[in-house]
């Protein structure tokens, strides 16, 4: 049992949680995540770890599905069933040059600890996106971390109106970028991907795969890099864009739909 | 009774099942085991050879002849204590145990005698009682918490060493709990011997990723010895085109799915697994029988595709044949090419297959049969083809490992860095139950002495 020594709300349906797990806490690197279950009923899943301290590790998430749904009825004081962690290899920090993340929605949580450790050896550059600017989140921490920070909103409501990819089209222009780092939705990360590859710009994109054990038991998170098969939680998540077969992961990452959405309208 | 006078009366008791039109509709278990009337008619059978062989044949070392004896007499404790003294698993093996092929193999009753139904019958029908274990002071770690950890760590619990075995999942028992299926073995008992196993003073840390959580050379720190046993928890696939289509399951995802996290309950349990109309399993051992089993009872037509004859089919036979009962169609000497589909599985490809010479193993050679390809439709495919050792230790810290990226141990189940010892399917690929259980126990001796020659 792990409990809750924090929570917030960041943003609609966006939650903040500091969970107590010192063990974990210790060993966290920017890039690991965790699986968490709810209760005895609950689904495994995993949740990138945002941030951490000596006794507690953050995890960020949206409310999309039962088990964020469960979750974020959690309140402070009250204990996550399980947590295992920190899983999958941490980010790899060295001098890189200049470093653009791009992040959408959820994946923001996720740049943020990676952009922290980058940023001492790096010029680090930040693209967020949101749908709209209620949805957006930790815009002054990344603000405060990065060299620069581009701000994006779908309606305009905040920032610059338009997609990430549009931005990061419009700084390829203008600077030189040596690694890009995308983090989010999915079909983000491939437009990314896309046009970095025409680019010929090094491009990581963090895979948000769906998982069973997290161990490299199940292959649940088998995903095609180059022409091999990788499993996301032990040899990611994080792999070169460029070698993902998006289309693939696309379809694999939405199988579960129907279940899901079945799952959300009934009460355990 | 005399010994002609058993073989005059000898009707050997068999236990109750579930029909198999009904079976297929519950995830309850198959077999009932024996009444307590039925296991003394049987435990009455046995002849109590002098030299009693079925002991020569138990991977365990189990007292076979004196606990068979204990219960003809009525003396279920006694012999229940029996089988403790070499098994705290006792109904765990009683299931799953291939005893065909060990004790019962050389058990010259006939018809044999139902050794392992009696070991269950004790296992359930008896007190575990815990003595006063004089303590050793000495303190070892045991990582993952399957067969051949659990039976290492109530060893050496049992000789007065402290024990904590590490298990990254959220529950203990590795294969017992995520793969073999509930109609197989009961999770109550599986639960029930590991809350024995805890009352020996063996202490389960969940969710404890060593490797990730605990490095190996941090546990040395804390403890005097590690024993390794981490299992064959890493699946092969086929290589084939369309393995990654939706609907495509390794049986080790399938299974964890409906066992660990009872998919099969969903939406109750939220753990989603694909409602299919007709699976196709490909494999032939016991992972792919289990997968096909569970596939049935989630509703689907299945059909289990292997490569060779049923002659050389890994899988129990025991198994093989109640899959049958269930409806589960068998395809022989066939072998799958592709997977097709757009999205989701549509069919598989196959050609057909004849048997060669015998290959390493012994077994006759699978090959392809030109011109004699084939499609199978389907909507769902399970690859059972094997599991390889669970890479995530080796990936960490610098053991010897073999060519499967198995822990390499010498006969002493001693690995490449001293005080640490390995043992199960971690250093053999994928095997029994039984035989990690005998890993488990004969390193526990080693572990102890060479603790106590310091």
């Amino acid at each position: 049992m792990y409990k809750i020594k924090e929570k917030k709300f960041l943003a609609e349906k966006t939650v903040m949680m500091k969970v107590i797990s010192p063990d974990i806490a210790k060993k966290a690197k920017p890039g690991n995540f965790v699986i968490l279950r709810t209760d005895e009923k609950g689904e495994r899943i995993p949740l990138t770890i945002a941030d951490h301290d000596l006794k507690t590790i953050t995890i960020i998430f949206l409310v999309v599905g039962r088990t964020t749904e469960d979750l974020s009825k959690l309140n402070k004081g009250d204990y996550v069933l399980d947590v295992a962690g920190p899983l999958g290899n941490p980010v790899e920090i060295k001098n890189y040059g200049t470093v653009v993340f791009v992040a959408g929605g959820l994946g923001i949580a996720a740049i943020y600890p990676q952009l922290r450790a980058l940023k001492k050896n790096n010029k680090v550059i930040s693209i967020i996106g949101a749908k709209t600017k209620k949805l957006l989140f930790l815009v002054d921490e990344i603000k405060e971390n990065s060299n620069k920070t581009i701000i994006c909103t779908d309606d305009g409501s905040f920032g610059r109106k338009g997609f990430v990819t549009e931005a990061l089209n419009d700084l390829i222009k203008n600077e030189k970028i040596d690694m890009v780092i995308a983090i989010g939705p999915p079909i983000m990360m491939k437009a990314v991907s896309d046009l970095t590859r025409d680019k010929k710009i090094k491009t990581i994109a963090s895979i948000n795969t769906i998982m069973v054990d997290g161990i490299g038991m199940c292959g649940s998170c088998r995903v095609k890099v180059k022409d091999e098969i990788k499993f996301a939680c032990v040899d990611g998540p994080e792999f070169d864009a460029h070698d993902i077969h998006w289309d693939e992961f696309l379809k694999r990452n939405s199988r579960y739909k129907e279940e899901e959405h079945e799952c959300m309208h009934l009460k355990k | 009774m005399h010994a002609f006078e058993k073989i005059m009366k000898n009707e050997e008791q068999r236990q109750k099942e579930q029909n198999p039109e009904e079976r297929i509709h519950n995830f309850d278990e198959v077999s009932f085991g024996y009444t307590k009337e039925q296991a003394v008619k049987e435990a009455k059978r046995c002849l109590q050879c002098q030299l009693p062989l079925c002991e020569k044949g138990c991977p365990a070392g189990i007292s076979i002849k004196k606990f068979i004896n204990h219960i003809a007499c009525e003396e279920f404790d006694l012999a229940l204590k029996t089988i403790l003294e070499k098994n705290s698993l006792p109904g765990v093996c009683g299931r799953v145990c291939p005893a065909e092929e060990q004790c019962k193999k050389s058990c010259i009753s006939r018809p044999k005698i139902n050794i392992e139904l009696l070991e269950r019958f004790a296992a359930e029908n008896a007190k575990k009682i815990v003595k006063n274990i004089k303590k050793t002071g000495k303190r070892i770690a045991v990582v993952g918490s399957g067969p051949a950890g659990l039976a290492c760590g109530s060893e050496l619990a049992l000789m007065g060493n402290e024990v904590v075995v590490y298990e990254a999942l959220h529950k203990p028992g590795g294969v017992l709990t995520y793969g073999i299926p509930e109609f197989r073995l009961s999770k109550k008992i599986v639960m029930d011997e590991i809350n024995y196993i805890k009352r020996l003073g063996v202490s389960i840390k969940l969710n404890s990723v060593v490797g990730k959580l605990f490095g190996v050379d941090e546990l040395l720190k804390k403890y005097d010895a590690v024993f390794i046993a981490t299992g064959a928890g890493l699946p092969y696939f086929l290589g084939i085109d369309g393995e990654n289509l939706s609907n495509v399951y390794s049986a080790n995802e399938f299974l964890t799915r409906n066992n660990l996290m009872k998919a099969y309950k969903f939406p109750e349990y939220t753990t989603p697994v694909k409602k299919a109309k007709k699976t196709v399993v490909i494999g032939g051992g016991n992972v792919a029988v289990d997968a096909a089993r569970v596939a049935k009872r989630l509703g689907s037509d299945v059909t289990l595709i292997y490569r060779r004859s049923r002659a050389e089919m890994p899988a129990r036979d025991k198994e093989i044949k109640h899959a049958e009962e269930e409806g589960i169609k068998f395809m022989f000497l066939a072998n799958p090419l592709k997977i097709i589909g757009k999205d989701d599985v549509e069919g598989i490809e196959c050609i057909r297959m004849r048997l060669g010479k015998p290959d390493y193993s012994g077994r006759r050679m699978p090959l392809p049969v030109k011109g004699s390809e084939f499609k199978i439709a389907c909507d769902q495919v399970i690859v059972a083809i094997g599991q390889g050792p669970n890479p995530l230790i080796g990936k960490t810290i610098s053991l010897n490992t073999g060519k499967k990226r198995n822990i390499v141990v010498d006969t002493n189940y001693q690995t490449s860095i001293k005080n640490v010892f390995a043992g199960g399917d971690i250093i053999t690929g994928s095997a029994t139950v039984i035989k990690a259980i005998s890993d488990g126990k004969k390193a526990a001796k080693i572990i102890d002495e060479k603790l106590k020659r310091g």
